[in-house]
């Protein structure tokens, strides 16, 4: 119990002396995550836009694909983007492999699929004549399209906010694609990993807290939106 | 009243999955005019009236708004802009019933300054002034059909297409707003479609009416005209010809003819006016609000037709009494609260019933002898 309490007491220490380096992972992990969650906010919106206002062939398949790939495991992606990315493979040439964008790219081919599998349920949930609706008051469809996103708002921001959730909190790909590379792809999770083999309990806590209250805001959010929308 | 035709429709097909589901050769929408699409599930008013709309690509059809082709897709979404649609469900966007009205003027690009007393006009015309704040989902169903209805309106149509608009609201609410839709329209001269399968409704808001049945038109006419002479058993049915029964011409003169009906319908004469060879086989139809009861025969009487029977059925239909009777063949009578008591009329009752040869309608169709 001691090493707990030890390293609990250490860890506060850390968090309110503001210690420059807890800072810069943090500020590190929310930059990656966050541009990882934009760029696959475009990526799975426009798929679950197109998915859901189009009939094409294939696309119960199209729909299967999207929801399988919610469940990719990061450790797989990690794997694929580091081939893609090593320097004899298709995309070596961009030099990126253990810098901050590979891990912004494998971090944007996780939450990708699982923005655009919440986000086609959310357009697929509303009511099946709203379309018609909006077209029969005059809308063109760049203008459909948008009042349709912002009918489903609350649902779309669960998309996002899972979608973050999952990546700032993902281990797997970090490491494999960035390298844990202190001071440049050094993030709360991989160094969590690195001082806990450390022995370094005291820092591990201290960013497993951070990581927590993350993890915890977002859920909290996420849990606030699904109350209201029940309430509905 | 010469009225200009507003919207043409020709050849208008629409297949889905393979099957044909709407089969229009020709339909013309006047102008001012309300049209009331009437038909049971499934037999394409609703097909029809999103077709008409531009809503549904057809896969045949020629259409002509004011005389105008609408070929390219340009002509047919300008055209999109000049009607709109109001549905069954209010389908109202998550915002309060202000932003709602407003919603499609908004999509049209017209400012808040012009928005506003827009806005507020329809909103007092459909009872909702005091509820512009709200949000929408906190709306009862009546409040949130005449939001949808406000929006509509608002837009000051060209054409109003409303796709069974009451169905989903209860008797009282449902009342209220056909009563405040039919001066709107009057007042407005707005020319309407308005699918239903209840003829109540049609009754109070259509001129003219078109029963559908299989994806067709199976009758097309002036609102009286089709109720009161539909012109084969189906739509007697649809539009509350309550009482059809099979009979036999006896004679023919100058007009007026003597029907026997069959013998499971009592085998009674009934007298009717029109043109008929003797030994045709008809169908008599007669409607409830045709046919009176006393309580005696009156020899003063004009009508022709009288049959005592006895009261199988009192009921309630909101301002007056449905009354099915027993005169050895099923009759039905509309009466008042007042007649009710008057007459004492219960189950097991007996009265007189009678009714105008010239309110008796007939239906001559072709292999009605065969089927006897």
């Amino acid at each position: 119990m001691d090493l707990i309490w030890e390293g609990l007491r250490k860890a506060l220490a850390l968090l309110l002396t503001l210690d420059p380096e807890v800072l810069r992972i943090t500020g590190l992990s929310l930059l990656i995550s966050g541009a990882a969650t934009l760029i696959s906010l475009a990526i799975g919106l426009s798929a679950a836009v197109a998915v859901a206002l189009n009939e094409f062939p294939g696309k119960r398949l199209a729909i299967a694909l999207l929801n399988t790939g919610m469940g990719l495991p990061p450790v797989v992606v990690g794997l694929f983007v580091t081939i893609l990315l090593w320097r004899s493979g298709p995309l070596g040439s961009l030099g990126i492999l253990y810098t901050p964008s590979a891990m912004v790219l494998a971090q944007a081919v996780i939450a990708s699929p699982i923005i655009a599998g919440i986000s086609l349920s959310a357009l697929q949930h509303l009511p099946p004549g709203l379309r018609l609706q909006i077209l029969a008051l005059g809308a063109s469809r760049p203008q459909m399209v948008w009042l349709l996103l912002k009918e489903a708002r609350l649902p779309l921001l669960a998309a996002v906010m899972a979608g973050f959730g999952g990546v700032i909190s993902e281990v797997g790909a970090s490491i494999m694609v960035g390298g844990n590379i202190k001071g440049q792809t050094r993030v709360l999770t991989t160094a969590t990993v690195m001082e806990t083999g450390r022995g370094n309990f005291d820092v591990a806590i201290a960013l497993s807290l951070i990581l927590l209250v993350l993890a915890f805001s977002v859920n909290a959010v996420l849990t606030h939106l699904q109350q209201r929308g029940q309430r509905r | 009243m010469t009225r200009e035709t507003l919207l043409q429709a020709r050849n208008l097909q629409v297949h889905r999955g393979g099957a044909q589901v709407l089969d229009v050769p020709s339909l013309d929408l006047r102008a001012g005019e309300v049209l009331a699409l009437m038909g049971p599930n499934g037999a394409g008013k609703s097909t029809l009236m999103l077709a008409l709309a531009g809503l549904l690509p057809p896969t045949a059809g020629e259409f002509r708004f004011r005389g105008q082709a609408l070929q390219s897709r340009p002509d047919r979404e300008a055209f999109r802009r000049r009607m709109t649609m109001v549905f069954q469900d209010p389908l109202l966007f998550d915002a309060t019933v202000a932003q709602n009205i407003a919603s499609g003027l908004k999509l049209r690009g017209i400012p808040k300054a012009g928005r506003d007393p827009r806005v507020e006009d329809w909103a007092r015309r459909l009872g909702l002034e005091k509820l512009l704040g709200r949000p929408a989902r906190q709306l009862s169903g009546g409040e949130a059909q005449r939001t949808s209805l406000a929006r509509a309106f608002v837009l000051d149509p060209e054409i109003l297409f409303l796709d069974e608009p009451f169905s989903a609201l209860d008797a009282p609410a449902r009342d209220g707003l056909i009563n405040d839709l039919g001066h709107i329209l009057a007042e407005t001269g707005t020319t309407a479609v308005i699918s239903t399968h209840d003829q109540g409704e049609a009754a109070r808001l259509a001129h003219r009416l078109a029963v559908m049945k299989e994806g067709r038109i199976i009758q097309l006419g002036g609102l009286r005209e089709v109720m009161n002479h539909p012109e084969d058993p189906f739509v007697a049915a649809f539009v509350g010809m309550e009482t059809l029964l099979k009979g036999q011409v006896v004679t023919c003169r100058e007009g007026l003819l003597t029907l026997r009906l069959r013998k499971d319908a009592g085998g009674r004469e009934v007298v009717a006016v029109g043109e008929a060879r003797p030994g045709q086989t008809v169908l008599v139809g007669v409607r409830p609000e045709h046919v009176a009861l006393s309580l005696q025969t009156d020899n003063l009487s004009s009508a022709r037709n009288a049959f005592p029977g006895a009261v199988t059925k009192v009921i309630p239909r909101g301002p007056y009494f449905k009354i099915e009777l027993d005169c050895g063949f099923f009759l039905t009578a509309f009466v008042t609260a007042q007649s009710l008591s008057e007459l004492g009329l219960q189950p097991g009752r007996t009265v007189v019933a009678s009714f105008k040869a010239t309110t008796v309608h007939l239906i001559r169709k072709e292999g009605l002898d065969a089927e006897l």
